[in-house]
């Protein structure tokens, strides 16, 4: 699963699916997360990415980019 | 390039909270570097606002509705016609195509232009006949059942579940959550729609529309998707998104191109959770949204002019996703004499 491409977010964490019309506030580490997602960086590289700029355990931190991810995937956000 | 003169009459100039699209059409229509037009808006009402909206129309007429007879409708353009030779003829309501279809031949032989709907095709995306329509083009469309009487509901709902949509012919659509409302919705649209009223089973999903338009050989000249943003307690758009779905562009591309479509349409869809559409509903004319097209990249209404004045015109092949629209309220002032001069002489 990947983002879809007719995602766009913008500096200020505004994301806008023209496909749909569907849009979403994200704060500053979702913003960094879609954005690691939509240059195809793969679950580890995000982890070691966010865990090397914030204070949280790898362990801790994946269980939470999953809980993000199936979210991203329920608002129709995501394509295989 | 010089701009062409041309003298455009225009119906649909009730800018309410249920607007016709004769406003949207005129300010697009004043936007064309093509054209250097003159705007005559035929009213039916005395109080439709784009009779006293600043720079709108050049003159306005009042004219009778097409219920007290087509005689009565076309003399009065013809009168209207010799005063100030109109060049196109666009008709905005639902309620008067049939008219101005069937008198497509006698308006041309007057010298003035339409671009609309052949009859067939009028007649066959009609709300009573949209299953048959799905049927025919292979396209998914929710099931709807005609009443012709409150008798027939509790039949009705042998076949159908609950919450359910109740339409007028034309225009009004609420949704009921048991027989009794659907009784009560029946004698109150039937009493100002008249008959058949249409019971159609209720879609979940996300309301979404495009406007297009057909040259009429089945070519689609323009077509833009629109998501709802914002919708009223008449179910019309207070606001909404330009989105890029290909999918509701290929439906469109594929209905214009079987059924032939000529002139303006706006199909209603319902996209669902699983990502299929479902047709609610095909209005065979421009919406009131049109505007948001033109901003959006397309000239519906002056290509839509072209074509009836047999221009050539090439199709649009792109359009700006992700421009929006929000409608607003704003009280306009006038004089009471203003309404004095379309009250009393039909005209202003």
């Amino acid at each position: 699963m990947r983002i879809k491409k007719s995602v766009a977010v913008s500096e200020n964490g505004f994301v806008f699916d023209s496909s749909t019309g569907d849009s979403f506030n994200l704060n500053s580490i979702g913003r960094e997360i879609v954005e690691l997602m939509k240059n195809g960086s793969e679950q580890s590289e995000i982890t070691q990415k966010i865990v090397e700029r914030y204070e949280v355990e790898p362990a801790i931190f994946e269980q939470n980019l999953m809980d993000f991810q199936s979210m991203l995937k329920q608002f129709n956000l995501m394509e295989e | 390039m010089p701009r062409k003169k041309i003298t455009i009459a225009i119906t649909g100039l009730n800018n309410t909270d249920n607007p016709g699209p004769g406003v949207p059409f005129i300010r697009a229509i004043r936007e064309s570097d093509r054209f250097e037009t003159t705007v005559i808006g035929l009213a039916y009402e005395n109080l439709e606002p784009g009779i006293y909206m600043e720079g709108i129309t050049d003159k306005t007429y009042l004219i009778p509705y097409p219920s007290s007879g087509a005689e009565q409708l076309l003399a009065r353009i013809e009168q209207i016609h010799r005063k100030n030779p109109i060049d196109v003829l666009i008709p905005n309501y639902d309620a008067e195509l049939f008219t101005f279809i069937k008198n497509e031949g006698w308006l041309r032989e007057r010298g003035i232009r339409t671009f609309l709907p052949g009859m067939e095709s009028f007649m066959e995306r009609t709300k009573d006949n949209l299953s048959s329509f799905g049927e025919k083009y292979d396209l998914k469309v929710p099931k709807s059942l005609p009443l012709t009487g409150a008798h027939q509901v509790d039949q009705l709902f042998e076949d159908l579940d609950f919450p359910v949509f109740v339409k007028g012919k034309f225009y009004d659509a609420y949704k009921a959550w048991d027989k009794h409302e659907v009784s009560t919705l029946f004698h109150k649209i039937s009493a100002k729609w008249g008959l058949p009223v249409m019971v159609q089973e209720f879609v979940e999903g996300t309301e979404v529309n495009v406007i297009a338009l057909g040259d009429g050989k089945g070519n689609t000249i323009g077509a833009v998707p629109m998501r709802k943003t914002y919708i009223t307690d008449k179910g019309k758009a207070w606001g909404g998104i330009t989105i890029d779905d290909e999918k509701m562009l290929s439906l469109t591309y594929d209905i214009i191109r079987k059924t032939k479509w000529r002139g303006g349409m706006e199909l209603e869809m319902i996209r669902t959770r699983d990502n299929e559409y479902y047709i609610i509903e095909i209005n065979p004319r421009l919406p009131a949204w049109l505007y948001l097209a033109v901003a959006a990249g397309q000239n519906l209404p002056e290509a839509m002019v072209r074509l009836a004045l047999d221009e050539k015109v090439e199709p649009f092949h792109a359009f700006k996703s992700g421009k929006m629209f929000i409608r607003y309220s704003y009280d306009l002032i006038g004089d009471i004499s203003l309404f004095e001069s379309i009250t009393v002489k039909g005209e202003l």
